[in-house]
C-alpha cells in the first residue's frame, strides 16, 4: 500500500493550492481528482474575472487553474492521480479510490485534505411543480455543455436564481444569440456578486426581478414556458398573479451545496448553516489529521479566497503529519446580529493574524462589523455594503483572544 | 409484410409481462411501444409497492391476481435481477380505527394473505418514528417493494434473450381484421398477427376504438410524489398507509427499492386528454405533505431530491382481462390501476396460457437466464477488480452520487433492449437518479451516448422525440477541446 504525508481529494484550485501548500513545507503529497485533467471547475468557466486579488491580473478559469497546474506537476514532487475518484476515507485516514488504470487503490494517510467543491441544487431539490420536459438544467450543467462540448442547450431562457453561475450565463447565452427573458430571484437581493449583476445582466438590458419565483414548468417533450409569480415575505408565491412566459429553456441557479457525501457516517462535525465541516484556523475539522478547503468546506465566490484557503489547509496538514501542528485549547467563533456565518469556527489563543471570513443575512450599508471577545472589543470595521452575495472578511489579533469570541454587526 | 404469431401492443409492466411469458412459448412475438423505451407510462411512477393482497375485493380479479402475482415476486426478481425487499407493510390507524383495521383483516383471511392485526407497542419496535396517536395496525409482513421501470425493463430484456422482439417509437395507429388474424399498423409499418393483445394502459381505449372495440368509461387519477435522498432512508422500514377511503389506498411513506424513501401518491382527477402529461402541482405536493406528517411527521423535507407525478387508468371496480367476444383472438387489458404491478407477472402467465391454447404453441424446452448486470456498489472488491483488469471502464465512474461507473452505462446501452435516451441509461443504471439529479453526469451521459450512437450530441434526447438536451452548436468555436 502506498503512504503519503499529505492526501488531498480534489484536484480543483482548492486541491492545488493545498498540494502546493503541503509540498513547501517539505510533506510528500497526493492529489486524487476523478476528473481526466486537473482544474476543477475552473475548467469550464472561459469567462475573465478569475486572479485578480491573487495574482493582480484578471485570469479566465482555464488559464488561473493553468498557473496552477503549472506548478504541481512542475518536478514530479506531487503525485496526481487522474480519474481517480475517492470512494470512502476511514477513522485512521484510509483512502479508498477507484480508477481504470489502477483498479482499486488504497492509500495511507498521514493526514487529509478535504477538496471536493460543490454540486448545484437541483430542480428536484426544489420541488419544482410542472411537468419533466427536456429544457430545464442547473446553470452549471449548461455552462459544461456550451463551453466544454460546444453545444448551446437553447434559444429562450428564463433564469431561476441569480447565483453567479447563472449570471455568467445569462451573458453566455446572450452571445450566442439566445434572448434571456427574465432572472427571477426569490430573495428580497441576489446571491451573486454585484460585477456580474452590471457586467452580466445590466449591460446586456436583462430584467432581474426579486422576490420572484418560478411556480410551474409546461411541455412534455421539450419545456414550452415557464409560470412565474411574486413571492410574500414567507415566500408564498402569490398565484393569483402568476405570468405565464413561453421559453424553451430554464437555467437554475439556486444554490451550490458542498459535496460532503464521503463525510456521511463519520465522525467530523458539521456545520448546518454552510453544509461543511466545523474548522479551526488551519482549517482542521473535528478529526485531527482531516482538513477541508474550498468549496467543500464553504461555497466561496471568489477563487482568490480559495487558494488561500487551502494554501493554508495544505501547509498545516502537512504540519500535522510531521507531528508539529500546535494544538491547545480552542475558542468559538460566534456570529449574530447580520452575520449569518463565520469562519473558521474555532480559533487558537495565541500568536499572529487569525482572518475570519464571515457572510452577511441581508444587504446592508453603512455598518460596522464588530468583533468582540469578553466585553473586550478587539477589533472594529467601517463597511459601505455588504451583501450576502459577497463574502466579507476581518483581521484580528490572535493575542488579544482570550476567550469565545462574537462577530456581530451594528449601526 | 411481416408476419406474427403475436403482437402485444404497450411496453408497460403488463406489456412485457407477457411478452416475457409468451417468449416461453415457440411462436413469433413482437412488443410495439410508442415511446423511446418501455416503462414510460404508469409503470415508471407508481409507488412501487407489491401489495400483500388484503385490499382487493374478495372474488375480485383484482383479489386474484394480486395475490398470485405477490406470491412469484421473490423467484421472479431474482431471476431477472430486480431490486425488491419484502418489508411488510402497515395500514395504521388512530383510536376509533379498530373497525376498519378489522374489516381489513376479514378481507385479507379471505384473500388468503397473511395478516395480523397489532398494537403500539408492536407497532413502534416495527416504525419507530411512526405518529405519536397511532394505536393499531394491520401488518401485512409479505408486503414488499420493488423497482417497478428495473422490472419492466428486465422484463423487456429477458423476452428479447429469448427470442422475442420489441420495436421502439412505433405507435399503433390502426388495426382491422385480415386473413384470420390482424393488420396492425403503426406509424412507421404494417405487421399482421394471429393473435394480438392489447396492454396500451391509459391508451387501451383508442386501440380498442381503432379496431371497433367499444370500451367501458375510462377514469384517470394523478398521483404526486416527493422522492427523498438515499440519507433519509432509515426514518421508514415499512410501507406505512393511512386508513384507506373512497379515493384509495391513501398517501404512504415508504423505502423504495433502491434505498431512497417515498412519499405519495395524491389522487386528483383529470381528463382522458390528460392521462398523459403526468404534471405535478403544488397543492398535490402540500397534500402530500400533510399527509406524511400524520404517519412519520419526523419525515426530513430538505432531503427531497425529486418530484414526479403518475396517472392511473381505471374502468370501473375491477380488472377488466378478458378476450373480446366481438373479436376473436383479441385479448384485453383494460384499466389495469393498482395493484396492476403487483399483478403483472401472473397476468403475463395467464394472457400466454390463452394465447397459446389459441394458437395451439408449443413450450420451449427452457427459457435462456438474463445475465445480471455488474453493479459496482454490489460487487466485492475481489470482482470490481476482476472486471476493472478486463475492461478499465468499469473503473470509471461517471455518476459520482450513484456511484456509477462507465462501463455499467455502455452495458446499458448495448443491453438486449438498448437503451438510446439518457432517461432510459437512467432508469436502467441509476446514473442521474441520486442527490444531484443529473448535474453532474448528464453532459457525460450524453457524451457516452453522442459516441456509442455515432449521433451528434445535439441529437442525444432525454426521451421521447422533441427532447434534444443541448440542441444547437456554439457559434463561437468554444468546446470540443
Ligand atoms: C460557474 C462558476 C463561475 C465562477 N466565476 C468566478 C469568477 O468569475 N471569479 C472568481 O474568482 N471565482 C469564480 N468562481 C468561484 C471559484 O471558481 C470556485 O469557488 C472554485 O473553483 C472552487 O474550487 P474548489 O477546488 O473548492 O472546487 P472545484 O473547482 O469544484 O474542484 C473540486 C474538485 O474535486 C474533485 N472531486 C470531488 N469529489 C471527488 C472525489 N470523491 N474523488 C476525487 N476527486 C473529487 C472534482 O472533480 C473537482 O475537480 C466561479 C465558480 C463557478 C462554479
Ligand atoms: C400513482 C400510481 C401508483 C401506483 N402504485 C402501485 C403500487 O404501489 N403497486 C401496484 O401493484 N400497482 C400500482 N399502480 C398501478 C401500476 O402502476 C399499473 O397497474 C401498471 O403500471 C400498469 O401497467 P400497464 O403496462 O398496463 O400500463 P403502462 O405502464 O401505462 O403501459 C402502457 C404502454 O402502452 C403504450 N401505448 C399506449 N398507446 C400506444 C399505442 N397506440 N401504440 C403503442 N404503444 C402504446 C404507452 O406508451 C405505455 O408505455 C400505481 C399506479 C399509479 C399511477
Amino acid at each position: 500500500m502506498e503512504r503519503f504525508d499529505v492526501v488531498i481529494i480534489g484536484g480543483g484550485p482548492a486541491g492545488m493550492a493545498a498540494a502546493l501548500g503541503a509540498r513547501e513545507s517539505g510533506a510528500s503529497v497526493a492529489i486524487l481528482e476523478r476528473d481526466d485533467r486537473l482544474g476543477g471547475i475552473l475548467n469550464q468557466c472561459i469567462h475573465n474575472g478569475f486572479g485578480l486579488h491573487y495574482f493582480g491580473e484578471e485570469l479566465t478559469g482555464p488559464e488561473y487553474a493553468k498557473r496552477f497546474r503549472d506548478q504541481v506537476t512542475k518536478d514530479g514532487g506531487i503525485k496526481v492521480f487522474l480519474e481517480a475518484m475517492v470512494l470512502s476515507l476511514t477513522e485512521d485516514r484510509l483512502v479508498r479510490a477507484i480508477s481504470p488504470t489502477a483498479g482499486l487503490l488504497e492509500i495511507e494517510a498521514g493526514s487529509v485534505v478535504l477538496a471536493m467543491g460543490c454540486r448545484e441544487r437541483s430542480a428536484g431539490a426544489i420541488a419544482l411543480a410542472g411537468t419533466r420536459p427536456a429544457g430545464i438544467y442547473t446553470a452549471g450543467m449548461a455552462q459544461r455543455l456550451s463551453n466544454i462540448d460546444g453545444y448551446l442547450v437553447g434559444k429562450e431562457v428564463v433564469i431561476l436564481g441569480s447565483g453567479d453561475i447563472g449570471l455568467i450565463m445569462a451573458r453566455r447565452m446572450t452571445s450566442e444569440g439566445a434572448k434571456v427573458k427574465l432572472v427571477a430571484e426569490i430573495m428580497p437581493f441576489s446571491s451573486g456578486l454585484k460585477r456580474n449583476i452590471v457586467q452580466c445582466l445590466n449591460d446586456y438590458d436583462i430584467p432581474l426581478r426579486y422576490s420572484t419565483t418560478v411556480t410551474r414548468v409546461a411541455g412534455e417533450g421539450r419545456l414550452v414556458g415557464v409560470y412565474v409569480a411574486p413571492v410574500d415575505d414567507k415566500m408564498v408565491p402569490d398565484l393569483s398573479r402568476e405570468e405565464y412566459i413561453p421559453c424553451d429553456t430554464l437555467l437554475l441557479s439556486v444554490g451550490l451545496i458542498p459535496e460532503n457525501d464521503l463525510l456521511n457516517g463519520s465522525k467530523v462535525e458539521m456545520s448546518r448553516v454552510t453544509s461543511g465541516a466545523v474548522v479551526d484556523e488551519y482549517r482542521q475539522t473535528s478529526v485531527p489529521g482531516v482538513f477541508s478547503a474550498g468549496n467543500v468546506l464553504h461555497v466561496h465566490d471568489l477563487v482568490d479566497n480559495v487558494s488561500e484557503e487551502a494554501f493554508v489547509a495544505g501547509r498545516s496538514a502537512a504540519g500535522f503529519a510531521r507531528g508539529e501542528l500546535s494544538g491547545g485549547d480552542t475558542v468559538n467563533v460566534l456570529p449574530s446580529q447580520g452575520v449569518r456565518y463565520a469562519l473558521p469556527q474555532r480559533i487558537h489563543k495565541g500568536e499572529g493574524k487569525i482572518k475570519i471570513y464571515f457572510r452577511v443575512d441581508k444587504v446592508y450599508q453603512g455598518r460596522t462589523v464588530v468583533v468582540k471577545c469578553g466585553e473586550e472589543v478587539i477589533r472594529k470595521k467601517k463597511t459601505l455594503v455588504m451583501a450576502p452575495g459577497e463574502m466579507q472578511n476581518i483581521e484580528i489579533d490572535a493575542s488579544l483572544v482570550t476567550g469565545d469570541v462574537s462577530i456581530y454587526t451594528e449601526e | 409484410m411481416e408476419r406474427f404469431d403475436v403482437i402485444v401492443i404497450g411496453g408497460g409492466v403488463v406489456g412485457t409481462a407477457v411478452l416475457r411469458s409468451l417468449a416461453a412459448y415457440k411462436a413469433k412475438v413482437l412488443l410495439l411501444e410508442k415511446s423511446s423505451d418501455v416503462a414510460t407510462g404508469a409503470s415508471r411512477a407508481n409507488s412501487g409497492i407489491v401489495h400483500a393482497g388484503y385490499d382487493a375485493e374478495t372474488g375480485t380479479k383484482k383479489a386474484y391476481f394480486n395475490v398470485k402475482g405477490a406470491a412469484m415476486f421473490p423467484s421472479l426478481t431474482r431471476e431477472l435481477h430486480v431490486p425488491y425487499r419484502m418489508v411488510g407493510s402497515l395500514v395504521a390507524a388512530k383510536e376509533g380505527g379498530l373497525p376498519a383495521i378489522k374489516a381489513l383483516y376479514e378481507r385479507g383471511v379471505n384473500n388468503g394473505v397473511k395478516v395480523e392485526i397489532i398494537e403500539r407497542e408492536k407497532i413502534e419496535a416495527l416504525e419507530p418514528n411512526i405518529a405519536p396517536d397511532i394505536k393499531y395496525a394491520l401488518y401485512a409482513p409479505e408486503a414488499g417493494v420493488v423497482s417497478p421501470y428495473k422490472l419492466t425493463i428486465a422484463q423487456a430484456d429477458h423476452a428479447v434473450v429469448n427470442g422475442a422482439e420489441i420495436r421502439l417509437e412505433e405507435k399503433v395507429v390502426g388495426i382491422s381484421e385480415s386473413a384470420g388474424g390482424y393488420l396492425v399498423v403503426t406509424d412507421k409499418a404494417e405487421y399482421h398477427a394471429s393473435y394480438v393483445v392489447n396492454a396500451a394502459g391509459a391508451g387501451a381505449v383508442e386501440i380498442n376504438a381503432l379496431l371497433g372495440e367499444s370500451t367501458p368509461e375510462m377514469k384517470h387519477a394523478v398521483g404526486d410524489y416527493y422522492i427523498l435522498d438515499s440519507k433519509a432512508a432509515g426514518v421508514v422500514n415499512t410501507v406505512v398507509f393511512p386508513l384507506p377511503d373512497e379515493k384509495g389506498k391513501g398517501i404512504l411513506v415508504a423505502p423504495t427499492a433502491d434505498g431512497n424513501v417515498i412519499l405519495g401518491p395524491t389522487s386528483r382527477v383529470v381528463p382522458h386528454d390528460e392521462a398523459e402529461i403526468n404534471a405535478v402541482t403544488r397543492e398535490g405536493l402540500a397534500l402530500v405533505r400533510e399527509g406524511v406528517g400524520k404517519l412519520i411527521p419526523k419525515v426530513d423535507m430538505r432531503s427531497v431530491i425529486r418530484v414526479y407525478a403518475g396517472t392511473r387508468t381505471a374502468v370501473g371496480g375491477d380488472f377488466i382481462i378478458e378476450e373480446s367476444c366481438k373479436f376473436k383472438n383479441y385479448f384485453m387489458l383494460l384499466g389495469i390501476c393498482s395493484p396492476g404491478l403487483t399483478s403483472a407477472p401472473a397476468i403475463g402467465e395467464y394472457v400466454a396460457e390463452k394465447v397459446s391454447a389459441a394458437l395451439h404453441l408449443q413450450k420451449k424446452e427452457a427459457m435462456r437466464p438474463l445475465p445480471p448486470r455488474f453493479r459496482l456498489t454490489e460487487a466485492s472488491d475481489e470482482d470490481i477488480k476482476a472486471k476493472i483488469a478486463l475492461d478499465p471502464s468499469y473503473g470509471r465512474i461517471v455518476c459520482r452520487c450513484e456511484k456509477v461507473t462507465e462501463g455499467e452505462i455502455l452495458s446499458a446501452i448495448h443491453s438486449p433492449l438498448p437503451a438510446h435516451t439518457v432517461d432510459a441509461v437512467k432508469r436502467r443504471v441509476r446514473a442521474g437518479m441520486g442527490r444531484c439529479q443529473g448535474g453532474f453526469c448528464r453532459p457525460r451521459v450524453m457524451e457516452i451516448l453522442s459516441r456509442e450512437l455515432s449521433i451528434p450530441l445535439s441529437e442525444v434526447r432525454l426521451g421521447d422525440k422533441g427532447s434534444e438536451i443541448a440542441p444547437y452548436e456554439v457559434k463561437d468555436g468554444y468546446g470540443k477541446i
